[in-house]
């Protein structure tokens, strides 16, 4: 079923991009593959230009400063406490009088600590690089392996530099090598708190040897599991638990030991287990990081992985169930070229059944919420809503509950439709004062929207209701 | 208090919704002359059944048009008589006791200039009171207030004006405008649900199935969507709770001395297209829920009852016969509903067009022979004093034939 060229830009935007803002569908109608290609070629293209944003290891600093002094407010408060309890009864009655520039600023709610507000100056940033992108392939890329290499805000103090996590390691790779990108993940502080490696200590270390605590294995079994290879692929037990001893040793500073580079990556030497590991058939000699850094772009470079990487990417793109052939063309591709993915991107655009499945795929939730506000053109002034927005619909930013991260299927997003219904409702009302819905439909919809749809739309009995219908029609849910 | 009158903030950027929005400034000319003039308009979006509001019970084609759903002086329930050729819908017990009282005035056959049947082209001429639909950006109740001369700032120095981002174009304009948002929600529209699953059981049955799920509406799939009683039965408490909640804080805010003197909110909800239920069904809990809203500003109002009139409007009528789904389909003439202590009331004023299919307009809708601007521009001139040129050109521009309609106020 072939599509008329301006079907065929609404479908680029809607299941490569980031959805139509008014006039993108005009804009590429002449040529959509090639207007996706393009992008793929665009200087800069991915990276968030924000010179405000604090890379990890000084959003990391930061952090602790604000939690030492938290933490120095407690005592100081705890000890007035004290004070005051034991010392004299009437010091209490009389502090008004005796005291008055020291009322021990009860300082409940202060707004957001640091952590949160780097969290959420983050957020802002990646909506806004949503929001204003042409057709936002690079950044459909970016949150794919951003989900790929999940992390949790939730864990530990990963919360401050999530962000820069994402920045640091997936957009400085997302057209670049494979092995690049997973080097760079394996080895943020954000992935070596979020999945244990900071603490994991090798047995026969020297540390080791002298304390109790030793191996997590967390780490070693994503990478495998998750990252790379695949489930019940071609590893074994022994392989994560040798390769789990190959990466000992990578952690981050820690703020006491070295409070200028406090949360940067380093290999210690102190915590790695010693000796050569033979990890999925292969011996690798104990060379400090680099035995590490051997094992993994061994990894980057497996068949396995290939197969793994290349089915997510058409299951999150094309179809619930992706077409064995054109997973075996990407795999093929990736392996041809290193683990280009540049090339992988552009294999899965210029690749037929991605253009001829049916959309049947359901948005996720961060998908379709800047998707509307991209179709109405608003751009909220504070991201808070937006954050409860994706909270509500099961996908709150940065923070999915396991490391296999945001299901990439439909089904598990379904169950959110009534959901989706108030926050349609509560955009449309927002904006349904100025948007002129049939307007709104012509740009970001039509060209796929079936007659029902349209007629749903422009027959509504007000512009907000005519937003919330196309905002959850089954064309502007599914790609 | 519940609340007080604010420029929007963050707190409504999920929450923004049916809001209040009023002007801050006392009229000069009127103050002179001794008078403190209140003037809410009530904005009905979804084009109101008029002949089910207000029923032409004299006209002897009426039953015939309509059947069982006509109202009837002897239906069950029976229609309260206005005069002796109109009767009021029984669900407003209120508004027929205000009408006997002298203290309420319905206009029929009347409608805007506005002679297409798309809802947000009807709202933009009724609410920007252009002759066509069209960009606009302002409405005539604000561009009224600009022109009026200010007798000082009312709000006690407070400066927070602002123009919400979702303010009705009715108020929007150059004249500053200041917001309340009610805490509570309007109910999530059973309507625009009833709407989103049609559309999905024609087009995406799963989606249809996991609406149906989600929303325990397995009763409204199972009569094809259409058949409202049951669920819809659980949220009126909600929107007369919401309608009354709406209307009573704008009228404490209209009520206070140093308050605001002109207000417009807007309710959805009324293109019935199905199942409209004009007696017993979800029209007349509407019409119920207004006629409590406008109980509520009464006895909100206080003493300056006496001062205030409200207009309800709506941007056009239903067809005069009932559709295939015992609803109504987009019409033309309808009713605007006045209400109020300065109102010279008690009557109905319609030049009754009649209902024979001759009579109606292009065979199927009621005809308006009073253009609603008349109407209007009678209330901005006797209420507000409005000056005439004014009228004609910049609140309701080149309508200079169509005369504001005189002797509506006890005080003209």
């Amino acid at each position: 079923m072939a599509l008329d060229p301006k079907a065929q830009a609404a479908l680029a935007l809607h299941r490569f991009g980031v959805s139509p803002r008014p006039g993108s569908i005009a804009a590429i109608a002449s040529d959509p593959r090639g207007a996706l290609l393009a992008e793929l070629d665009r200087a800069g293209v991915g990276r968030i230009p924000d010179t405000d944003l604090l890379p990890s290891g000084p959003a990391w600093r930061a952090a602790f400063a604000y939690q030492e002094a938290q933490r120095a407010a407690r005592r100081a408060e705890r000890a007035m406490q004290q004070a005051n309890a034991q010392g004299t009864g009437a010091s209490s009655e009389m502090k008004p009088a005796d005291q008055p520039a020291a009322p021990a600023a009860p300082r409940r709610n202060p707004g957001p600590g640091v952590p949160q507000q780097i969290y959420l100056g983050e957020a802002k940033a990646r909506f806004n690089a949503a929001l204003g992108a042409e057709i936002g392939f690079v950044e459909r890329l970016v949150w794919f392996w951003s989900n790929h290499f999940c992390v949790s805000a939730d864990k530990g103090n990963v919360r401050q530099i999530c962000g820069a996590y994402e920045r640091e390691a997936i957009r400085a790779h997302v057209l670049g090598r494979f092995g690049d990108m997973l080097l760079a993940v394996e080895s943020h502080p954000a992935m070596l708190i979020y999945l244990d490696n900071a603490r994991s200590i090798g047995p026969d270390s020297l540390a080791g040897l002298r304390q109790k605590r030793g191996l997590n294995e967390n780490l070693a079994r994503e990478i495998l599991e998750l990252h790379t290879l695949g489930v019940r692929s071609v590893y074994t037990q022994e392989d994560v638990t040798r390769f789990a001893n190959v990466i000992t040793g990578w952690t981050l500073v820690g703020m006491r030991q070295d409070p200028a580079r406090g949360g940067e990556f380093e290999f210690n030497p102190r915590t790695h287990q010693p000796g050569a590991q033979v990890v999925i058939g292969k011996s690798y000699p104990d060379t400090g990081a680099e035995q590490g850094r051997a094992v993994l772009a061994a990894l980057a470079r497996h068949p396995a992985t290939a197969k793994h990487v290349s089915t997510k990417l058409v299951r999150h793109f094309i179809a619930d169930e992706p077409p064995p052939a054109l997973v075996e063309r990407l795999a093929k591709r990736f392996l041809a070229t290193q683990g280009d993915l540049k090339e992988v991107a552009k294999t899965l655009v210029t690749a037929p059944e991605a253009w001829e499945a049916p959309r049947a795929k359901l948005k996720r939730p961060g998908e379709w919420i800047v998707g509307a506000l991209r179709a109405v053109g608003y751009t909220p002034p504070d991201i808070g809503p937006m954050m409860q927005a994706h909270h509500l619909l099961g996908e709150p930013l940065w923070r999915p509950s396991a490391p296999k991260g945001f299901a990439d299927e439909s089904a598990p997003w379904l169950d959110g439709l009534a959901q989706r219904l108030d926050i349609a409702n509560q955009l449309a009302r927002r904006v349904g004062g100025e948007a002129d819905p049939r307007e709104v439909f012509e740009e970001a919809l039509a060209p796929l929207a079936s007659t029902e749809t349209r007629q749903a739309i422009t027959r509504a009995e007000s512009r907000p209701q005519a937003l919330a219908l196309l905002f959850m029609a089954p064309e502007f849910q599914r790609r | 208090m519940t609340s007080d009158l604010h420029a929007p903030t963050r707190r409504h950027l999920l929450l923004a919704s049916g809001t209040l929005f009023a002007w801050a400034y006392l009229p000069k000319v009127a103050r002179a002359e001794g008078r403190d003039p209140r003037l809410l308009v009530i904005v009905l979006r979804g084009a109101l059944d008029g002949l089910a509001a207000v029923a032409p019970v004299g006209d002897p084609d009426w039953v015939a048009l309509r059947g069982d759903k006509a109202l009837t002086l002897d239906g069950k329930p029976p229609a309260l008589p206005l005069d002796s050729f109109f009767a009021l819908n029984p669900a407003m017990p209120n508004l027929h006791r205000l009408y006997k009282a002298g203290a309420a005035t319905i206009v029929h056959a009347t409608a805007t200039s506005y002679r297409e049947r798309s809802h947000f082209d009807g709202q933009d001429v009724l609410e920007s009171g252009l002759g066509k639909p069209g960009a606009s950006d302002t409405g005539w109740l604000n561009r009224a207030l600009a022109s009026l001369q200010p007798a000082g700032r009312a709000g006690g120095g407070r400066d927070a004006f602002a123009v919400g981002p979702i303010a009705p174009l009715v108020v929007r304009g150059p004249a500053p405008v200041l917001s309340w948002t009610p805490r509570r929600l309007p109910p999530a529209s059973d309507d625009t649900l009833t709407r989103l699953l049609d559309l999905y059981q024609h087009t995406d049955p799963a989606l249809a199935r996991v609406l149906e799920e989600r929303m325990g509406l397995a009763t409204i799939a199972r009569a094809g969507g259409m058949d409202a009683e049951q669920p819809r039965a659980a949220g009126a408490g909600q929107v007369r709770a919401y309608f009354a909640e709406s209307a009573g804080t704008a009228a404490r805010f209209l009520a206070r001395p140093d308050g605001p003197r002109i207000g417009a909110l807007a309710f959805d909800g009324w293109d019935t297209h199905a199942a409209e239920g004009a007696t017993n069904g979800r029209l007349a809990m509407l019409l119920g829920a207004l006629d409590g809203a406008i109980a509520a500003i009464e006895t909100e109002m206080k003493e300056a009852w006496g001062e205030t009139v409200v207009a309800v409007v709506t941007e056009f009528g239903r067809t005069a016969r009932i559709n295939g789904t015992d609803g109504t389909d987009h019409g033309t003439a309808t009713v605007a509903l006045l209400a109020g202590g300065a109102l010279k009331g008690g009557r109905v004023v319609a030049d009754w067009p009649g209902l024979k299919p001759a009579k109606l307009h292009e065979g199927r809708d009621l005809k308006a022979t009073t253009d609603l601007r008349a109407v209007l521009k009678g209330l901005l001139k006797d209420h507000l004093r409005v000056v005439g040129t004014v009228l004609a050109s910049k609140v309701f521009p080149d309508s200079a034939a169509v005369k504001p309609m005189a002797g509506l106020l006890q005080q003209a």
